[in-house]
């Protein structure tokens, strides 16, 4: 056992918060076990990954262990048309799903935002939009990008939905405690260079599955300095790496961000909470099981050219050649002709269809302000299709309130409403076969957009100067960028 | 849930990396509700062309000669969380998926659903894989081994997961039965430690 006075990482002290019980016998003979019985604080619910989890309740006579430690919210497959109340019920299969949520939700009295509640948008921006998402807790969703939650320090994951039921009915679940990885940030970002490029870049050095199974925890000056969405940027992509959490450990700017939101501790409360929130940081001297480093100094914006995040390359370099592994090569070629591109093309060359600036990656109110300082009095070039899809109908108003519509309409954007939208293509919002997007979402896998669409994953502002340009390009080489 | 304990059958060769979720399961299929009969759509790009026409594929050729038993290659199973990649396989006939890698929530959604999910380097995977080509393979959970015609490779599997596909319990039932008293209890120390997890929620 770890005795109270050895040095922890955050992930342990977090993981030690909430076991309930080691699950004994777990592993080798007098190794100690590392599956245990973790109590889950929170659970966020959506439309698409529930209705056989309420189902399993039902049939098997059970009910909601504790209510108030869940939220439900419609959010992946709802259209994002600006009409969307009056044809939601005509909208077939996502609308019956919607309609399926709300009959659940109400049958088991979970708390719910509806689709036309100022309130609604997507999971992982409206639970820390809420204060729904606290430093310390642990938080489940049917989600796998529910890792971005861990900006605030808490354990957060995603299950599937048999585990879903689990949640509602017990508040636990069986888990094993992860390993951990330390990705340790030097230097500072460049102007224009984002979260969104730390992660790629990560990933594109490390491989794609350099943290499968692991916590993440995102240290250095670099990261302190970085905005709560910055953080959840980070976080999202933290699962493209394979991990199950990504973790930042709480300081003034996350007790900042969380003051005075609805759901979030009030008063007194919200002090002596924050008190706790301060302890939880890794120990002097911790020991994680990897340490990965990457340095922001000379950082580039990134963008993918491939299937898979790992396939990152600097906005000023090219496709790359072939590498010597044959396995890789294989997969090399196989992804250029998905893309239909080729190696050795300088990647600004790539001409883009369609622009989509959004997700729980990029789709909150910093990501399209820096989206909207690149379209401000600049025109979507001719033949492209660009979407601007709010994280949320909160950050839909405040975007509003600042004016960010009107840039972006006069620019010849779609201002469209919240929802996940072209990030999974559940809806209307969809690439067709061969059309070619730059996507601020955070999966570039193979028909992810829509069957046969190719997607070049990128910040917020490059998507922007690929809107404005008709290629990729370099947002470094705009002129007149008034942040 | 059915227990597994064993099985000997037929292979399924998917000899990819990353063969994720949406290739699994698209995400156009998620609007469907059920969790039965999926089966149908397991790697359906792969299957069917766009206007419906069915593709010549390892897929369907498999399916014909009974197999149970999948081999893939690296981060099988990557990306979403969706259950429906799960019940897809099983739908489709396959209990046993082996890989040098899982996809972390796949894996666990796995174990949750009766399919073992089984790791091995590349080197013993590539010999499954030769053999499993046109020969069966026979997997014991109980001895924790696989048969390779005359061949029999120990796997590994924590003791966690081996009995929860033993038993092919309840998961639910068997935390309420097992844990009920210690989550009440373990709520109480919380709610007074972190009392502001066990306010009403204002909304
Ligand atoms: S925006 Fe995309 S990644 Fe995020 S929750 Fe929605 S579908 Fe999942």
């Amino acid at each position: 056992m770890t005795t109270a006075s050895a040095p922890r990482t955050l992930y342990r002290k977090l993981w030690d918060s909430h076991v309930i019980e080691v699950v004994p016998g777990a592993q080798g003979e007098g190794e100690e076990s590392r599956a245990a019985l973790i109590h889950v604080d929170r659970h966020l619910l959506h439309e698409c990954s529930t209705h056989q989890s309420f189902e399993a309740l039902r049939s098997n006579g059970r009910s909601v262990h504790r209510r108030e430690t869940h939220l439900a919210v419609p959010d992946h497959a709802v259209s994002t048309a600006l009409d969307r109340l009056s044809i939601a019920q005509d909208d077939g299969a996502a609308g019956a799903q919607v309609a399926r949520l709300a009959s659940n939700v109400a049958e088991f009295d979970i708390p719910y935002v509806p689709l036309d509640d100022a309130r609604q948008g997507i999971v992982h921006v409206m639970g820390p939009e809420l204060g729904f998402t606290l430093p310390g807790i642990t938080l489940a969703c049917g989600d796998s990008h529910t890792s971005t939650h861990g900006a605030f320090g808490a354990l957060a994951f995603g299950i599937g939905a048999s585990d879903c039921e689990t949640v509602l009915a017990t508040n636990a679940i069986v888990q094993s405690r992860a390993k951990t990885v330390k990705v340790e940030l030097s230097g500072t970002l460049g102007a224009h260079v984002t979260s969104k490029d730390v992660a790629l870049a990560l990933i594109g050095r490390y491989g794609a599955g350099f943290a499968t199974g692991c916590a993440v925890e995102f240290t250095g000056e670099a990261v302190r300095a970085m905005s709560m969405a910055a953080r959840m940027t980070l976080c999202n992509m933290a699962i493209e790496a394979g991990a199950r959490i990504g973790l930042v450990a709480p300081d003034e700017t996350t007790i900042d961000y969380l003051r005075g939101r609805p759901l979030a501790p009030q008063g007194e409360m919200f002090e002596q909470a924050a008190a706790y929130w301060r302890t939880l940081a890794s120990d002097p001297g911790a020991e994680y099981d990897r340490t990965v480093a990457l340095d922001l100094d000379a950082l580039a914006p990134q963008i993918t050219w491939g299937t898979n995040p790992q396939d990152a390359a600097p906005v000023d370099g090219t496709v790359p050649a072939a590498p010597e592994d044959a396995e890789a090569a294989r997969q090399h070629a196989k992804a250029l002709a998905y893309m239909g591109i080729e190696a050795g093309m300088p990647v600004t060359d790539i001409a883009v269809d369609v622009v989509f600036i959004g997700s729980c990656t990029n789709g909150r109110i910093e990501d399209l302000r820096a989206a909207a300082a690149v379209a401000r009095g600049r025109k979507v070039a001719e033949g492209v299709r660009a979407l601007v899809v709010p994280g949320s109908m909160a950050v839909r108003a405040q975007a509003e309130a600042e004016g960010l519509d009107t840039i972006f309409t006069e620019a010849g954007f779609d201002w469209r409403m919240a929802g996940c939208s072209m990030c999974v293509a559940m809806n209307e919002d969809r690439l067709a076969e061969g059309e070619r997007s730059a996507s601020t979402s955070n999966r570039n896998f193979e028909g992810r957009q829509g069957r046969g669409g190719r997607t070049h994953l990128m910040s917020p502002a490059m998507a922007a100067a690929a809107a404005v340009t008709g290629h990729i390009a370099d947002v470094r080489t705009l002129e007149e960028i008034v942040a | 849930m059915k227990p597994f304990e064993s099985l000997t059958s037929p292979v399924l060769l998917l000899r990819e990396n990353r063969i994720d979720t949406d290739i699994i399961y698209p995400a156009r299929f998620l609007l469907i509700m059920q969790r039965e009969g999926l089966g149908q759509y397991f790697c359906a790009d792969r299957r069917v062309d766009p206007e419906g026409n069915a593709i010549a594929n390892p897929i369907d050729e498999a399916k014909e000669r009974g197999a149970g038993i999948l081999i893939a290659g690296r981060e099988f199973g990557c990306g979403s969380s969706r259950e429906q990649a799960v019940w897809t396989i099983k739908d489709f006939g396959i209990t046993c998926v082996i890989a040098e890698s899982f996809g972390e929530i796949f894996q666990a959604n796995c174990l949750r659903n009766g399919v073992l999910p089984i790791v091995f380097d590349p080197a013993t995977l590539e010999e499954l894989a030769a053999f499993g080509k046109d020969g069966e393979l026979s997997v014991d959970l109980v001895a924790r081994t696989i048969t390779a015609g005359e061949k029999v490779i120990d796997f590994e599997i924590s003791d966690n997961a081996r009995e929860r596909l033993l038993k092919g319990w309840d998961e639910t039932g068997m935390i309420q039965s097992r844990w009920g008293t210690a989550i009440s209890t373990f709520e109480e120390g919380q709610r007074a430690a972190q009392p502001w997890l066990y306010e009403p929620l204002a909304i």
